[in-house]
């Protein structure tokens, strides 16, 4: 399918589905590239996949009940963050070996509820592998509203999860309160996370919140241009994964998280100073790859965004 | 009145005793070595005295003041493995985020701000390294680095936690000139270091902790072998008593 048919597909009315998914899709990758900076700096992925998981329980009892998905998903995940924060504070059991504890408790608390609801199988996919159709009008404004709300929290707060990041021990002793930015930051992942899920789905979403970032970080020495670079990278891979999902008919969340998953690799090989292609034409012996006799190479040579 | 005054602190860590009746004096202008073994408390003590560690009893009290984190006024150097050097920040970023405290919620750096990292980078000699990401820099710069984001503070009183570890000769002389020229610009400067050596040559007054303090005094003074026995658990034939010239 060429663009100009998924534009006209875009703007027809009887699909008035898939701008909403657009929108959805670009406006979470876009949270969590942001969101996802702290995630990646602090090396605190595994707390994302956590509060991922955690928050299915959530939207499964949302789901039995009818209420809303966004809703129940966020107080889920809230909850089982606190519950990490908390139960953290022990030292005898690490961090990891917490995270792992409810990480998995909370997926299986929500394989026993849905299991109630009649019919669960079709939905229980849809909540693990994401969808582009059945997305309420509603959920456009929950996601735009929590959106802006997290940018903001990130925008008054980044200072302090700069310092958190760098040094602990500094931070406390400078009087900043780790343990509530600790607290913050697991909440707002969670939101974004919860955001995210329609359109990617429980499984996937964890693509969303590190990849962009990972990639942001192999291009920039700069924590400003990365944490501009990641939305830029999840919003466009939103963009072109959805239009390879909706000409090809494949799952649309796979779709978005393979082509970010491209982006990484590209940034991978060819990141102006540390890719690992890049390292090597610069070394005198490597030269004539990036000599002008191969110009076929020459365009790999630009970073891929 | 004193820039540091601590009086029968006790510190408890995990329910045992780390720290009993520790009475420790400095005075702007001095450059105190904290020496002791492993697990002697060393780390505690600072800790202790940023009030970041609970304490079971005793006061600390900072130009006349109780000790309170953010409020007093004291320039923390953590151990350098405590920073995140991979971080993609500048080195003059990393100086300013020791301001963060100061600047509070919701602010952003003003012109006081930049002068104060400014003049901490000049003081430091790394004002030419500003804009490069911490990453790419040496042991002895990431150190400069660190002890520069304390100055970003502008603090009566230097708290160093092992700044000499990992580090050459030529390295640690540098810095110990810096420490001996940061002391007599008026500052109180507490040290903690397994560098002997250093210490000895560099400092005006040298504490000897294990678990209690065991001797405080000028480096002259503290040539008892005893004294370094004590607070090392080493034999009287170890060579270092002859690092610290003791009989």
């Amino acid at each position: 399918m060429s663009i100009t048919e998924f534009l006209t597909d875009l703007l027809n009315p009887d699909l008035a589905f898939l701008p909403k998914a657009l929108a959805i899709a670009v406006m979470s990758s876009i949270v969590c590239g942001v969101v996802g900076c702290y995630v990646v700096l602090r090396g605190m992925a595994f707390i994302g996949d956590a509060v991922a998981h955690a928050v299915f329980p959530g939207i499964a009892v949302a789901f039995v009940l009818q209420g809303s998905l966004v809703l129940g998903g966020a107080v889920a995940g809230v909850a089982t963050a606190l519950l990490i924060a908390i139960f953290s504070q022990n030292r005898r059991v690490k961090e990891d070996s917490i995270i792992g504890v409810f990480l998995v408790g909370a997926f299986a608390l929500g394989i026993v509820i849905i299991s109630q609801a009649p019919g669960y199988a079709g939905s229980l996919q849809q909540f693990l592998f994401g969808s582009i159709t059945g997305i309420p009008d509603r959920d456009l404004y929950v996601v735009g509203g929590a959106g802006l709300v997290i940018l903001g929290l990130v925008l008054a707060l980044h200072k302090e999860f700069v310092a958190v990041c760098l040094d602990r021990e500094m931070s406390r002793a400078m009087g900043l309160s780790v343990f509530w930015l600790d607290i913050v930051l697991y909440v707002l992942v969670t939101l974004a996370v919860v955001i995210s899920l329609q359109t990617i789905g429980n499984i996937l979403v964890l693509a969303l919140l590190i990849t962009p970032a990972a990639a942001a970080r192999l291009l920039t020495d700069r924590l400003g241009v990365m944490m501009l670079l990641a939305p830029l990278i999840g919003g466009v891979s939103a963009t072109v994964g959805l239009y390879l999902s909706w000409s090809y008919d494949t799952p649309v969340g796979g779709t978005i998280v393979l082509v970010a998953t491209a982006v990484f690799l590209a940034a991978w090989l060819f990141a102006p100073r540390h890719g690992l292609l890049t390292r090597r034409w610069r070394r005198p012996g490597g030269q004539e790859l990036g000599d002008d006799a191969h110009p076929s190479s020459r365009p790999a040579l630009s970073p891929a965004k | 009145m004193r820039a540091l005054d601590i009086e029968g602190l006790d510190v408890d860590l995990g329910g045992r005793p780390v720290l009993r009746d520790i009475r420790l004096h400095l005075d702007r202008g001095e450059l105190v070595g904290l020496l002791g073994p492993n697990g002697a408390g060393k780390t505690t003590l600072l800790r202790a005295i940023l009030s970041l560690a609970r304490t079971r009893g005793g006061t600390v009290t900072v130009e006349g003041k109780p000790s309170r984190p953010g409020r007093s006024d004291i320039g923390y150097v953590p151990q350098r493995h405590e920073f995140t050097w991979d971080f993609p920040i500048s080195v003059e970023q990393a100086v300013m985020s020791g301001r963060t405290g100061r600047i509070g919620l919701l602010r952003r750096p003003g012109v006081t701000d930049w002068r104060a990292v400014g003049d901490a980078l000049d003081r430091v000699q790394l004002t030419g390294l500003r804009r490069r990401p911490v990453g790419e820099l040496s042991g002895g710069q990431r150190q400069r680095i660190l002890v520069a984001r304390a100055l970003a503070l502008g603090p009566r009183i230097l708290l160093l936690d092992e700044p000499f570890t990992g580090l050459d000769m030529p390295t640690q002389e540098l810095l110990g000139d810096l420490f001996t020229s940061l002391a007599r610009e008026d500052r109180a400067v507490l040290m903690t270091t397994h560098d002997l050596v250093a210490a000895v040559d560099s400092c005006t007054r040298l504490v000897l902790l294990n678990g209690r303090i065991i001797a405080d005094g000028q480096p002259a003074d503290l040539q008892d072998a005893e004294l370094w026995t004590t607070t090392f658990g080493v034999s009287v034939t170890s060579p270092l008593l002859k690092l610290v010239r003791a009989t």
